[in-house]
């Protein structure tokens, strides 16, 4: 898949309560949660985001809580990729699961700046930098991790092989 | 080469031999646990596999703790898609208000998760029962909607660090909560990014059961995939007489490869406060300087439990909360907070003018039960300091043992216990 979007940037250690505060958790409805990802990192976010950019940020993104309101939020914000150097696992798992592409590259994520427009393959993990010509490689995912994301998804993946063995 | 305790528990259950750091494997599931925040979500998810089966209702624990006694109407539309899952599919470890307890505190109580299991929960915060010897981690909620259809999950076999803790010698005040925050001090908020964190040495041997869920229930703020303590009479005594089915207790091998080795020595160590907004922001509380605070919170999965609480009232006993602080006792558990109301120790909070609530996480996540306005200060006993964590996102979170809270709570600052009592 090839994306290509404007970029927003954040710093290291973006946490789970960064994306979405918990005081928004007692509900998980997308569109809700999209009205306040990032907010208290950047209170206008929600009206700056547009559908398709791309979220650069530092290392340990995602720390924090297991809430997949996180990874949910982000996707509903619009945001259709996110790029750092290392993802907390919870988050990383989670964003796997749900379908929300992620890429561990650390060259892009400092060469990258805020507004940069970029354009991403996901089955290839090349990065490119269209607004300075940079190119950058992200660690490719293990076979079982493509597998999943392949069949849509965790569920999907469950689907078809509870579908297999019955 | 041997192998840690965290890949033979992994090997067991994935019908393997042998594993090694970094393999993918698929591990049958001995619990999987939800909360009202992310159970909603997996129901969701598991309703759409079009399945109509749970792999087993016993296996399956679900705890509405975070925003009940529901807290608005919304909390209560999510606790009641939880109440009505469970008694379609029979889940006899549904815990109602009442019943209810944080689950960290309440799983190992009610001897639903044992030495030698794989739990996955859709909550952080699951690395807590580490500490009985088991591999537990946190997931999402898919992961505990794939996990309820099929009573498996895949992992990639985590590397280990090994900690350390050499000599028995603990300075006054110092609990498990100190050693934790000291380590994640030391090594970072992704110290232990998607790793086991293995805790050993004779600190750790002479620590009881509650503080070692306090140092396994925050492995997760330094990273860690996992926290675990090798099983040994501590944790025998704790188990006996709580569990209902069988259970396993592993050892690490003499030769068993560890990605780091890490050693502290036990007395190096003095009480802990880690400042504003990360866990890996601990200093000691000696160093702490002047630091006027508005709320106190002692409670939580991280320090809810019966000693947390003795130890903090140790400190309250016939003090008063400063006139400047809400100070808020949460007991972790039902049966922690009988127990706190017949030692005389919900007596004494309450003489010294500090609320005491039944069970919740309410104020840990910016819940209810304490939220913070904006540029108020709280000290809590809680495991996050994240920006906006307890409320406004111009307030500020520290974090602390309980005897550290009680301290701050009668000085109206960051205190030493020390301080209230030689």
């Amino acid at each position: 898949m090839i994306l290509k979007g404007k970029t927003w940037k954040f710093g290291a250690n973006i946490d789970t309560d960064a994306i979405i505060p918990a005081r928004y958790l007692n509900t998980s409805q997308p569109e809700e949660l999209a009205k306040h990802c990032m907010e208290d990192a950047d209170p206008d976010f929600p009206h700056k985001v547009s559908q398709g950019d791309i979220m650069v940020a530092g290392k340990n993104f995602g720390c924090g809580s297991s809430r997949e309101h996180a990874p949910i939020a982000l996707k509903a914000a619009g945001i259709s990729c996110v790029i750092a150097p290392t993802f907390a696992r919870i988050f990383y798992r989670n964003a796997i699961n749900i379908g929300l592409p992620i890429l561990e590259c650390e060259e892009a994520a400092e060469g990258i700046q805020e507004g940069d427009v970029v354009e991403v393959n996901t089955d290839t993990g090349a990065i490119k930098n269209l607004t300075t010509g940079a190119e950058f490689q992200a660690a490719p995912f293990p076979e079982f991790i493509e597998k999943i994301m392949a069949a849509g998804g965790l569920m999907a993946y469950v689907k078809e092989r509870t579908r297999n063995n019955g | 080469m041997g192998m840690t305790i965290t890949e033979k528990i992994l090997a067991a259950h994935a019908g393997e031999e042998k594993v090694r750091p970094g393999q993918l494997i698929n591990a049958r599931l001995d619990v999987v646990l939800g909360n009202d925040v992310t159970s909603p979500v997996a129901i969701k998810e598991f309703e759409n596999l079009g399945t109509d089966k749970v792999f087993d209702p016993e296996r399956i624990v679900l705890v509405p703790d975070h925003f009940t006694p529901n807290k608005d109407i919304k909390s209560a539309e999510q606790a009641k898609l939880i109440r009505e899952f469970a008694r379609k599919h029979e889940i006899i470890n549904y815990f109602e208000v009442g019943r209810m307890g944080i689950e960290h505190c309440l799983l190992p109580e009610a001897g639903l998760v044992l030495p030698g299991d794989v739990i996955i929960g859709a909550d952080s915060h699951t690395c807590t029962y580490g500490a009985l010897g088991a591999f537990a981690t946190g997931v999402g909620s898919t992961d505990m909607a794939a996990g309820m259809a099929t009573g498996e999950a895949w992992f990639k076999v985590p590397s280990s660090i090994k900690f350390i803790f050499k000599g028995a010698d603990f300075n006054p005040w110092v609990s498990g909560k100190d050693l934790i925050l000291y380590a994640i001090g030391q090594i970072g908020v992704d110290g232990a990014l998607y790793q086991a964190m293995e805790f050993t040495g004779e600190g750790i041997e002479a620590l009881s059961m509650d503080s070692r869920f306090t140092m396994c229930n925050m492995a997760i703020e330094a990273g860690g995939k996992s926290g675990i303590i090798v099983p040994d009479e501590t944790t025998l005594t704790y188990v006996k007489g709580r569990a209902k089915r069988e259970f396993k207790l592993y050892q690490s091998d003499p030769d068993a490869e560890y990605a780091r080795v890490l050693e502290y020595r036990t007395k190096d160590i003095e009480p802990q406060v880690a400042f504003p907004h990360l866990p890996e922001n601990a200093r000691n509380v000696a160093d702490a300087g002047d630091i006027k605070i508005d709320q106190v919170v002692i409670g939580s999965c991280t320090n809810g439990r019966i000693e947390d609480l003795r130890l903090a009232a140790s400190l309250m006993e016939g003090k008063k909360v400063h006139k400047d602080v809400r100070c808020v006792v949460i007991p972790g558990t039902q049966a922690i907070y009988l127990q706190a109301v017949k030692e005389g120790l919900v007596d004494i909070f309450i003489n010294a003018q500090a609320a005491v609530s039944t069970p919740t996480c309410g104020p840990c996540l910016g819940g209810h039960m304490g939220i913070l306005a904006k540029g108020e200060r709280a000290l809590a006993t809680t495991n996050r300091n994240f920006v906006g964590r307890m409320g406004h996102p111009e307030s500020e979170v520290y974090l602390s043992n309980p005897a550290v809270a009680a301290a701050s709570a009668i000085m109206g600052r960051i205190a030493h216990p020390g301080e209230v009592k030689k």
